[in-house]
């Protein structure tokens, strides 16, 4: 009897993660978010790698907060929630990015700012009398039916991202690796920080559209993370971490519409599970050479 | 200097009474200095005494508080492409996606806008550099994997990128041992000869690099005293510095700097090959304590 039961809310858990009645017609539905999933797939594969080079990795979670709180307080007033969280991040990376011009600096400005961030979206949130689906889902995101002019939305979010990022590509990575050097090499240091910040807050306001902003991470960070630790060519890292990206945001959304659950546990798993492939890739690697750089040979100089 | 040469008599960094204070610290005032072009200047002193300061107003990264300086001819400012600049070595992030020739590529177009695309001129140009300083074995490894003293290496050829006119050198030797010590003194040294460059070396160790220098800015309290190594490196002149008792012993062409009062703001090690640390212990030990105090 009792075996019976627990096979029962067994086969009712696995139902709840993975159905595939009439899979093929939700995905023709769904197309639309599919798609634009993909493009935050690109976004996050091309900002993650500065995320990780300049180290803002908690820089993106607290703009991630602040958007929540932008789109609770757009939700409350009733204007659009996607606007909403454009407004809280962006407005959040420039305060960061003005008040935290050192990294010990801007680490502090985020603690200060996050929680405060947080209080006020649950504020508004409590205040807001709407449907309560709408309240959780932008924590913890959601497969939203995305509309044209949403997908619309987010392909001139990702074109100008890339494009941005392109643009800045070297004098950024100089900025990123050895300040002093680049700013005595004419490198605007601030200015470009400051156009980094946009940038990411641009790129969290739409990746929180569908993971959510508590789970923003695993879109800017673990697939960089993992990119690095296989490779360090530039263009690798860049292919893989974007790669990375889509599998985790595409194959996420795939296996989310076959149950009931949110998406963000299938994107967050699939992109931890990378993250921990390539981590072992790493090790193994280093453990054939103990300096983790190939043959060791007798160094000369030439003098 | 290379007295045949025909730029010689071009100043090649020139400071008119020039003054530089940290809040009310003065750090050095009414410095008039010009540097001919293919000089060899060393920039000796104790800690805080203004010697890496110095090097950021050539830059342009830090301004005077009066006074002008003019580098190549025209007032300093960040971005001149005739000046190369070695930084005090610190350790780059562990985890960039960038190679040690990505790193040195940075020198030549890391200023620039946009993404580099593969170019056979520039590849050849960092080949070159990273034999220069004896990198090659280690061009495609990841820079965080590397040691102090390979990274220092990357830097010089970093800095040497641009065939800059003025190579800045910020404790460049700091963290390596004797052989690199001496053979990057050497690659500088012969940079400076063969391109008739000026190299300004700010360093408080002057024995690696004091066969090729030809002229040295001492600064001490607030003070200083521009001259030969001969002129400078004397117990009544560095007394006069510090306004203490200094003595100063020369053996084998190597200078040895006693400081006579213990707390006399001191560190300038001697730095004798046989004894490399025979006398910074005191004196680097009492400037720390005075540092925690102030």
């Amino acid at each position: 009897m009792i075996h019976l039961i627990v096979a029962l809310t067994a086969s009712e858990f696995w139902s709840k993660i993975f159905v595939f009645d009439r899979y093929g017609e939700l995905v023709q539905l769904l197309s639309q978010s599919i798609l634009a999933g993909a493009v935050l797939g690109v976004i996050g594969g091309f900002v993650g790698m500065f995320v990780m080079m300049r180290d803002h990795a908690f820089a993106v979670h607290g703009i991630a907060e602040m958007s929540f709180a932008g789109a609770a307080l757009f939700l409350l007033l009733g204007f659009d929630v996607v606007t909403g969280s454009l407004v809280g991040s962006i407005a959040s990376a420039i305060l960061i990015g003005l008040l935290g011009v050192k990294r010990s600096e801007s680490n502090s400005v985020i603690g200060a700012l996050m929680p405060f961030g947080l209080g006020l979206g649950i504020l508004f949130l409590s205040m807001y009398e709407g449907r309560a689906n709408n309240k959780f889902s932008l924590l913890t995101g959601q497969i939203v039916s995305v509309d044209d002019s949403q997908l619309l939305e987010m392909i001139i979010g990702a074109v100008i991202v890339v494009a941005a990022l392109t643009l800045v590509w070297r004098p950024l990575t100089f900025a990123s690796l050895d300040p002093e050097v680049a700013r005595a090499k004419g490198v605007p240091l601030r200015a470009l920080s400051l156009l980094f910040m946009v940038i990411l807050g641009i790129a969290v306001a739409l990746s929180v559209q569908v993971v959510g902003s508590l789970l923003v991470l695993a879109l800017l960070i673990t697939p960089s993370a993992a990119a690095l630790q296989v490779t360090s060519s530039p263009l690798k890292a860049l292919i893989f971490s974007v790669l990375f990206a889509e599998i985790s945001m595409v194959g996420g959304m795939l296996l989310a519409l076959a149950g009931s659950l949110p998406i963000s546990p299938y994107v967050t798993t699939i992109s931890f599970i990378i993250y921990v492939l390539c981590r072992i890739v790493a090790g193994v690697r280093g453990r054939h050479s103990a300096s983790g750089r190939g043959e060791t040979q007798p160094q000369k100089i030439a003098a | 200097m290379n007295p045949q040469h025909p730029r010689i008599s071009q100043a090649s960094i020139a400071v008119h009474n020039g003054e530089l204070s940290f809040g009310s610290r003065k750090l050095w005032s009414e410095l008039d200095l010009t540097i001919q072009q293919g000089e060899y200047f060393a920039v000796l002193g104790p800690n805080g005494s203004g010697k890496s300061t110095f090097l950021k107003v050539v830059l342009g990264l830090t301004q005077l508080n009066s006074g002008s300086i003019s580098v190549l001819g025209s007032p300093a400012k960040t971005g001149n492409p005739g000046v190369g600049y070695i930084p005090q070595q610190r350790p780059l992030p562990t985890n960039a996606p960038l190679r040690a020739r990505d790193f040195v590529g940075l020198g030549i177009d890391g200023h620039k806008w946009g993404i580099r695309v593969g170019n056979k001129k520039q590849n050849a140009v960092i080949d070159q550099l990273l034999e220069a300083v004896g990198a090659t074995e280690y061009a495609k490894v990841p820079i965080g994997l590397l040691s102090g003293g390979e990274q220092q290496r990357l830097r010089i050829a970093q800095a040497l990128a641009n065939d800059p006119q003025i190579l800045l050198a910020d404790e460049a030797l700091l963290s390596l041992d004797l052989n690199h010590q001496y053979a990057v003194s050497d690659l500088i040294h012969r940079y400076n000869k063969e391109k008739n460059a000026t190299v300004v070396f700010v360093t408080h160790e002057i024995n690696p690099i004091i066969d090729h220098v030809d002229r040295v800015l001492y600064l001490a309290n607030g003070r200083f005293t521009v001259g030969t190594v001969e002129e400078v490196m004397r117990s009544e002149v560095l007394s006069d510095l510090y306004q203490t008792q200094v003595t100063v012993i020369r053996t084998n062409g190597r200078y040895v700097v006693v400081g006579g009062d213990a707390n006399a703001p001191l560190d300038i090690s001697a730095g004798d090959i046989t004894h490399p640390h025979c006398s910074d212990h005191g004196l680097g030990s009492t400037y720390a304590e005075r540092e925690i105090r102030a």
